[in-house]
């Protein structure tokens, strides 16, 4: 007999929320649906029309140049007051007229994306792994790019190894901008004997050039081992000088040379020597040091722990059994992180199929729910990504390294319900009487749907007001 | 039959009713929710606002201490210039000043209605911003070890039977206000608001629900005093708003929509007084800011600090404003969960560090001061060799406002609010008797 409770947790809690059609496709089978996603080519989102990482800031950096000049040349003219007319105001925007369109595009692009696909559990994992990687467009010099790491960085590795994952986030432009080491210079590097040979006072004030360990702490604290996984300031500090001098091509003074806009190694400005860090000793000269540290980190037990503590809280429940997340750990170890392995385990969790609706949705969650149940097309532009900033979910825009919380508490005040419900209401009004809420009841929900929401909606004043009951209903808030 | 509707709520809650009940339309079960803020002649007029600085605010860049012979080589050129200078601090004694972005707050301390705290810190000695806002909020001695935040467990004492002594701004609520007493959370809206009939049904939908009927409850209320507020608010505030500085670059620059975020930011204010203001109303508010984690071209008298602070200054100023009377009985605290590196990194900014500074201010404040056991910043008396020492437990300050201003008592607070606090005493005298 068809299960149709796993079948809605295939699709409501590993999936991105039934399509019509969809809970019933699948029921004969859900845990093999899910499987199935697994196979084949690695989920990339190819669009002509959204920009290469490389090119955007090579775009920038002539845009950053040219309104330095601009800046200088009108301060000469025009000494004490900063004119304000509409060339002034023309040149002061080119930079976010570049950015901001390709932010869009590419935010347009993945909520397309996670609307259609077939293969929704696999774009929930590229959502996972963006969030756990996380980049955040509320820094400038991300706002271009943060679409573009996660089509360049996160989607070609999602069926691959983590260590593979781990090696292509840590070397993106995006992750070293925004985690601040693209300028990081190692205090004994040549780059630094060269500035402390000028001797003191020959450019004041003179600039200070050092490490800058965020980046490093944030690997070892977020993207590896976990917050308790046994490193100490003295590995944060030595790991900082470990990956110095990864960097970005095209810059200029102590930042010129390589591709621009893309991965390059800085060796002037590496610190040099052995390392030692998490008690070993690392004695590969250059780019290879960074790499053997990030294999190390890619295969060590606390990183298991860590990684499958989230996955699980992710696809299980907010506090995940211990069991479930030791299993998954496990399979981590033993495959050395091979992540359709690790997904497949999850999978055949038993603890994640006995408690159906044990997630609240995120606004995320929510959205791309709701338009997958409804069948609405995405609307262009700026309108496909508007909810998303009103339920408090902008794209690409987490706000911090540790990228959006994943427990309920962190999601359902009061206001934020009200704003699901107000959308929600809108949404309805815009579709009218062209869905029959009771119709698509079971088809969303499938064996969730309770009896308390199928009477509500049947008593509904209007077709309507039937949508915005079905969509406020406690199983649809949750998944 | 009862209908819920916003105009009920509030009209009620202005009443100050004790509680509202409204029986669902169509299964009959009651669906209640209590409405009152505070009892009416429970005599507490105090209100507490806690300002999360979320990010590591760097203390010795808004709180410069100019006096230390090791301030300006340690912060080279972020070092914020001396009282008198150009572009120099606002003076607050011989060792001390308060950024030149922090007008507001300087008029504050002048008119004795702000205590600055520096070298403080919460229990926490590591470097990770989120187990360390998990300790500033928990009010426990370890991350991740409460569930519940200290200001929610000082309400469940305050009043058990108050539904809502607490509002926390923002769509959802930060785990300082999580706990046994509920919260309700509030924040801007750009949508449309459901028709009566539809609300009602929902509430319906929920009656099986605890969770879900509290929440809606709590949305309603405070959706309706909000709405009122900002109604009543914009005819007393016929005066032009403060200018607030753009958010020209860097951090903070986001999607294009800094004027916008500075903007939100001055209505959430302006939605925070207005629940505040009120004698029915709630008496402790929380508030989370961004965009204190520094890393690069941090700035020192201008740069991207600098405006992040002038906008929170102008923030402050605009509360006030809008809270009108009720700001003789407010304290506000602004604390952020460890301070930066003493010197400057690689970057021209600042990595993660230990001791930062803090704020309490407000007219119940016995202000005009700064309370410091300043370590130095001589070479051998950072911490870990890099940090500023704390030598204040933020738990002090914390106690006092809560014992002040909420009638926590002493007992209760270590007990309860704080347990394993014992050597953190409560800062006697920084509130007015």
């Amino acid at each position: 007999m068809a299960d149709t409770i796993a079948a809605a947790i295939a699709a409501n809690r590993f999936g991105l929320g039934a399509r019509p059609g969809e809970i019933e496709r699948i029921a004969a089978d859900p845990r093999g649906a899910l499987r199935a996603q697994l196979t084949g080519a690695a989920p990339l989102l190819v669009d002509a029309n959204l920009p290469a990482s490389a090119d955007v800031i090579e775009r920038e950096v002539q845009l950053r140049m040219e309104r330095k000049e601009f800046k200088q040349r009108i301060a000469g003219e025009v000494p004490n007051d900063a004119p304000n007319d509409a060339a002034t105001q023309a040149a002061l925007q080119k930079l976010p007229a570049l950015l901001r369109p390709i932010y869009i595009d590419d935010a347009v692009a993945r909520v397309r994306s996670g609307v259609a696909t077939e293969r929704p559990m696999l774009e929930r994992l590229v959502h996972f792994w963006s969030n756990h990687f996380a980049v955040s467009v509320d820094k400038q010099a991300v706002l271009g790019i943060a679409g573009a790491f996660e089509r360049e960085a996160i989607r070609p590795h999602v069926l691959g190894s983590f260590q593979d994952l781990l090696l292509a986030v840590e070397q993106h432009p995006a992750m070293l901008l925004y985690l601040d080491n693209a300028q990081s210079v190692g205090p004994n590097s040549d780059a630094a004997r060269k500035l402390s040979r000028r001797g003191f006072g020959f450019s004041a004030p003179r600039q200070k050039i050092g490490i800058n360990e965020n980046l490093a702490r944030e690997i070892l604290e977020l993207h590896t081992l976990g917050v308790n996984g046994g490193y100490t300031q003295a590995d944060v500090t030595e790991f900082a000088k470990v990956i110095s001098g990864w960097s970005i091509g095209g810059g200029q003074g102590r930042l010129r040379g390589g591709e621009p806009g893309r991965y390059y190694f800085r060796e002037a400005l590496h610190e040099p020597g052995t390392r030692h860090l998490l008690g070993r000793s690392y004695r590969e000269s250059g780019y290879q040091q960074g790499v053997a540290v990030l294999q190390d980190l890619a295969a060590l037990p606390e990183t298991a722990q860590h990684l499958a503590t989230k996955l699980c809280r992710h696809f299980i429940a907010d506090e995940p059994p211990q069991t479930a997340v030791d299993r998954v750990a496990r399979v981590f170890l033993a495959t050395s992180g091979d992540l359709p392995s690790v997904y497949r385990a999850l999978i055949d969790a038993p603890e994640a199929w006995s408690e159906p609706l044990s997630k609240y949705k995120t606004p995320s969650d929510y959205i791309y729910s709701s338009w997958r149940a409804l069948q609405l097309p995405v609307p262009d532009g700026p309108k496909a990504i508007a909810p998303f900033e009103l339920l408090g979910q902008r794209n690409f825009s987490p706000g911090s390294p540790a990228g959006w919380p994943d427990r309920a508490a962190d999601w359902d005040g009061s206001a934020s319900l009200l704003k699901r419900l107000e959308w929600a209401d809108q949404v309805s009004q815009r579709i009218g009487t062209r869905v029959a809420a009771a119709e698509l009841a079971p088809q969303a929900l499938g064996a969730t749907l309770s009896n308390h929401t199928r009477v509500a909606i049947a008593r509904a004043e209007s077709g309507t007001q039937a949508l915005t009951l079905l969509m406020a209903s406690p199983e649809f808030m949750r998944r | 039959m009862t209908h819920i509707t916003r105009r009920r709520f509030l009209s009620q809650g202005a009443a100050g009713a004790g509680a509202l009940a409204a029986a669902s339309l169509t299964g009959g079960a009651l669906w209640t929710t209590r409405l009152a803020f505070g009892a009416p002649g429970s005599g507490a007029d105090g209100r507490v606002v806690f300002i999360i600085m979320r990010g590591a605010l760097d203390g010795l860049c808004a709180v410069p201490p100019y006096g230390d012979s090791a301030y300006a080589s340690l912060r080279e050129a972020l070092a914020v210039p001396p009282p008198g200078a150009a572009g120099g601090g606002l003076k607050l004694d011989n060792l001390f000043a308060l950024h030149p972005s922090l007008a507001f707050m300087h008029e504050c301390f002048a008119g004795g209605e702000l205590a600055v705290l520096h070298a403080a810190a919460t229990p926490y000695r590591e470097r990770s911003h989120f187990d360390g806002q998990d300790v500033l909020e928990s009010g426990v001695l370890l991350p991740h070890a409460s569930e519940s935040g200290w200001l929610n467990r000082a309400l469940a004492l305050k009043d058990a039977r108050s539904a809502s002594l607490g509002i926390a701004l923002g769509a959802n609520v930060p785990l300082v206000m999580r706990g046994p007493a509920e919260v309700a959370s509030w924040s801007p809206s750009k949508l449309a608001g459901l028709s009566e009939d539809t609300l009602q049904r929902v509430a319906d939908l929920y009656s099986t629900n605890p969770t879900l009927s509290q929440r809606l409850a709590d949305a309603l209320a405070s959706d309706a005093i909000a709405t009122a507020g900002q109604s009543q608010s914009n005819e007393m505030m016929a005066a032009p708003a403060p200018a607030v500085a753009g958010d020209q670059a860097g951090a903070g620059a986001g999607a294009g929509a800094q004027r916008g975020g500075a903007a939100r930011y001055l209505e959430t204010v302006r939605a925070m007084a207005s629940f505040l203001r009120r004698d029915d109303g709630p008496r402790v508010a929380v508030m989370e800011t961004t965009g204190w984690d520094t890393h690069a071209n941090e700035g020192g008298a201008q740069g991207q600090l600098a405006q992040r602070l002038a906008a929170l200054d102008a923030g402050l100023r605009e509360f006030r404003a809008a809270l009108g009377p009720a700001w003789r009985n407010t304290a506000v605290l602004l604390a952020t969960e460890f301070g930066r590196t003493a010197a400057t990194n690689g970057t021209r900014g600042t990595d993660h560090g230990t001791g930062s500074a803090a704020f309490v201010v407000g007219g119940a404040v016995a202000g005009g001061r700064v309370l410091a056991d300043w370590p130095g910043l001589g070479a051998r008396a950072l911490y870990e060799g890099r940090d500023l020492r704390p030598t204040l437990d933020l738990r002090s300050p914390m106690k006092a406002l809560l014992h002040a201003q909420l009638g926590i008592s002493d007992r209760e607070l270590n007990a309860v609010v704080f347990p394993d606090s014992e050597g953190a005493k409560r800062l006697d005298g920084l509130i007015r008797a």
